[in-house]
């Protein structure tokens, strides 16, 4: 399977990413996990405010195939969701990376970000699953 | 094809109610009579019973074509059953009856007792339910069995166990019934792993859940040591049982150390369901959950005479109204009676015979996860198909329509990548078998020549593909007229 993935993104076992800008992680789902899900009919809006732990619960995602979870790659608040996808929930699958981010994290505990994989890392990890 | 209401015609009737009375209007408070239209469409007799009647033509189900949907068990539901469920006797009778006039309805409770019995037997467990409409409300019941044991014990439990291939009602069920759940991999072998499975076990967890076999087909060969942790913690162990047809008469759950089962009625002992008609998730349980299992519970007096007990010690209460779906007990009490222990052991052997004659002849065209005889079904995955031919599970799942079969079961078990899960069941023949074994080949064979043409398949059937993604994102419920 061909997956993209972008370098300065840091990226979890479970598929997520996140883009660190100062102490905000912007937190979507990755090529692999849009491709391996199909199509995305549903990203359910998370309750901005909500606290959240490191690689824990953070809200569903529902494809044509199944519903799965998605988790936090970073301690955090959530600060924004991305309300394109309660229209376009084909963005996550049409631009996973950009315009189909799910939310925007306040980070509580930036020495975290060490738990996390690069791109390098990932990209190897990603390879040994197939 | 037209909808009814695009086939109606204003004015048009069927019946004739004739003309009202003179002044009945004047009769009737204005609050009473409809005003505006009643939205009803407007048809002749002939055009009611040509549009059902086509419509019953394009149902797709077991009494047309072969139904190999894995974990479904879409066997043949014999004729007599229908009719003995139909007997004036049974199909007649209010359940108000038995609190109403207990001697009116002797043979209805003796039918509930004596099919509890035979559940009891079958599944090697000492008390049985009748009331769980269907499996995950069997579940359900067990969850609350499972809760009220350690309520009264006080043990202070919070979790369930349930390996990652579960049904997705298991962690749901555990959930409703206000536990948090665990999940536990499965191991190359396919069954859940043990050593991740210890680590996990503490004295705060409440039981575990396990299908046997499980959703891969599979009967785990680490059965014995997982029920010996979970005992040492006073975990209970649940008894999944949406695949009891493949070991009747081979393996009870009570012997192997479960201590409560739910049974698909409606699978195992073949009555119609999935839109043919509702399910019964019986459950049965172990010596020491007897106490606590939902009443009434028919009961036989000395003088053989058969009554309702509602005195349970620490009863979890009533779980439906009534007894649950009396007619789905008396279709799997007559197909239980009309097979014996033997028609039983039989079944439970062609089921898995099937089911392997299937996975060996496949094995060469289709990726199978776990190389290991299976039980009653076999699970493979469409993942070289994918990588080399960009043809999904979907695709084959579309192309055996067209070919007039039932797809398998696909994308579950989540474990495994591009799932097709396949039950042939042992009602069908081997010319069935090998005209699907045919089908799967060439649909293979076509992926690889000719992939595009599997991508919009169906093409000659009443609706060709449909748009799944948009019928999902454009949510559209209503009728317009």
């Amino acid at each position: 399977m061909d997956i993209t993935v972008l370098d300065g993104y840091y990226y979890t076992k479970e598929h997520e990413w996140a883009r660190i800008e100062g102490t905000t992680a912007t937190v979507g789902i990755t090529d692999y996990a849009q491709q391996k899900l199909g199509d995305i009919t549903y990203v359910d809006p998370p309750a901005i405010g909500n606290e959240l732990k490191q690689f824990e619960f953070l809200t569903g995602i529902e494809s044509v195939k199944a519903a799965s979870d998605i988790y936090s790659p970073i301690s955090g608040k959530i600060a924004a969701y991305n309300s394109a996808l309660d229209e376009n929930p084909e963005l996550v699958n049409k631009s996973c990376y950009t315009d189909g981010w799910i939310v925007q994290v306040e980070i509580s505990d930036p020495s975290e970000i060490k738990n996390l994989m690069d791109a390098a890392a990932y990209r190897s990890y990603a390879a040994g699953l197939e | 094809m037209k909808n009814i209401y695009e086939k109606s015609v204003p004015g048009r009737r069927g019946v004739d109610p004739g003309t009202a009375k003179k002044e009945t209007e004047k009769k009737l408070a204005d609050r009473y009579r409809r005003i505006s239209d009643n939205g009803l469409p407007e048809l002749s007799e002939l055009d009611v019973i040509r549009h059902y009647i086509r419509l019953s033509q394009l149902n797709f189900s077991v009494d047309t074509h072969f139904y190999p949907l894995g974990s479904c068990t879409m066997k043949y539901n014999p004729k007599v059953n229908e009719a003995l469920s139909s007997l004036p006797g049974f199909a007649g009778t209010h359940p108000f009856m038995a609190y109403l006039d207990v001697d009116a309805v002797q043979g209805s409770l003796e039918l509930i007792y004596s099919l509890s019995e035979l559940l009891a037997e079958i599944t090697g467990m000492k008390g049985v339910t009748t009331q769980p409409y269907a499996g995950a409300h069997g579940e359900l019941t067990g969850i609350l069995l499972m809760a009220a044991y350690h309520g009264t014990k006080g043990n202070r439990k919070k979790y369930v166990i349930v390996p990652d291939e579960a049904h997705g009602t298991n962690p749901a069920s555990a959930a409703m019934g206000g536990f948090s759940v665990i999940s536990i991999p499965v191991d190359r072998d396919g069954g859940m792993d043990v050593n991740i499975f210890r680590e996990k076990m503490s004295d705060e967890v409440a039981g575990v859940m396990l299908t046997l076999p499980n959703t891969l087909g599979l009967f785990p060969r680490n059965i014995s040591e997982i029920v010996k942790i979970a005992k040492k913690h006073d975990a209970l162990l649940y008894n999944d049982g949406a695949n009891l047809n493949a070991i009747l008469g081979k393996a009870r759950p009570g012997d192997i150390g479960f201590d409560i089962v739910h049974m698909n009625l409606h699978k195992t002992f073949a009555t119609p369901h999935g839109g043919g008609g509702p399910g019964a998730g019986v459950v049965a349980v172990s010596e020491k959950l007897v106490d606590f299992l939902p009443v009434p519970i028919v009961t036989k007096t000395k003088g053989g005479a058969y009554t309702l007990d509602f005195k349970v010690k620490r009863s979890i209460g009533r779980v439906a109204s009534f007894f649950g779906n009396f007619a789905v007990l008396v279709r799997a009490y007559a197909y239980i009676m009309m097979l014996g222990r033997e028609g039983l052991t039989d079944a439970s052997e062609k089921a898995v015979l099937n089911a392997n004659y299937i996975r060996v002849k496949l094995k060469k065209y289709y990726d199978a996860p776990f190389d290991r005889n299976c039980m009653h079904e076999c699970v493979f995955s469409a993942r070289r198909q994918v990588q080399k031919y960009g043809v999904h599970a979907i695709d084959i799942a579309k192309a055996l329509i067209e070919r007039g079969i039932h797809p398998p079961t696909i994308y579950f078990p989540l474990v495994v990548d591009e799932a097709l899960m396949i039950e042939p069941t042992e009602t069908e023949s081997k010319e069935t078998l090998d005209e699907f074994i045919r089908a799967m080949v060439e649909i293979a064979e076509t992926a690889e020549k000719n992939p595009g043409m599997l991508k919009n398949a169906p093409e000659n059937t009443p609706v060709s593909r449909p748009d799944e993604t948009k019928a999902a994102r454009e949510l559209k419920l209503t009728c317009n007229r």
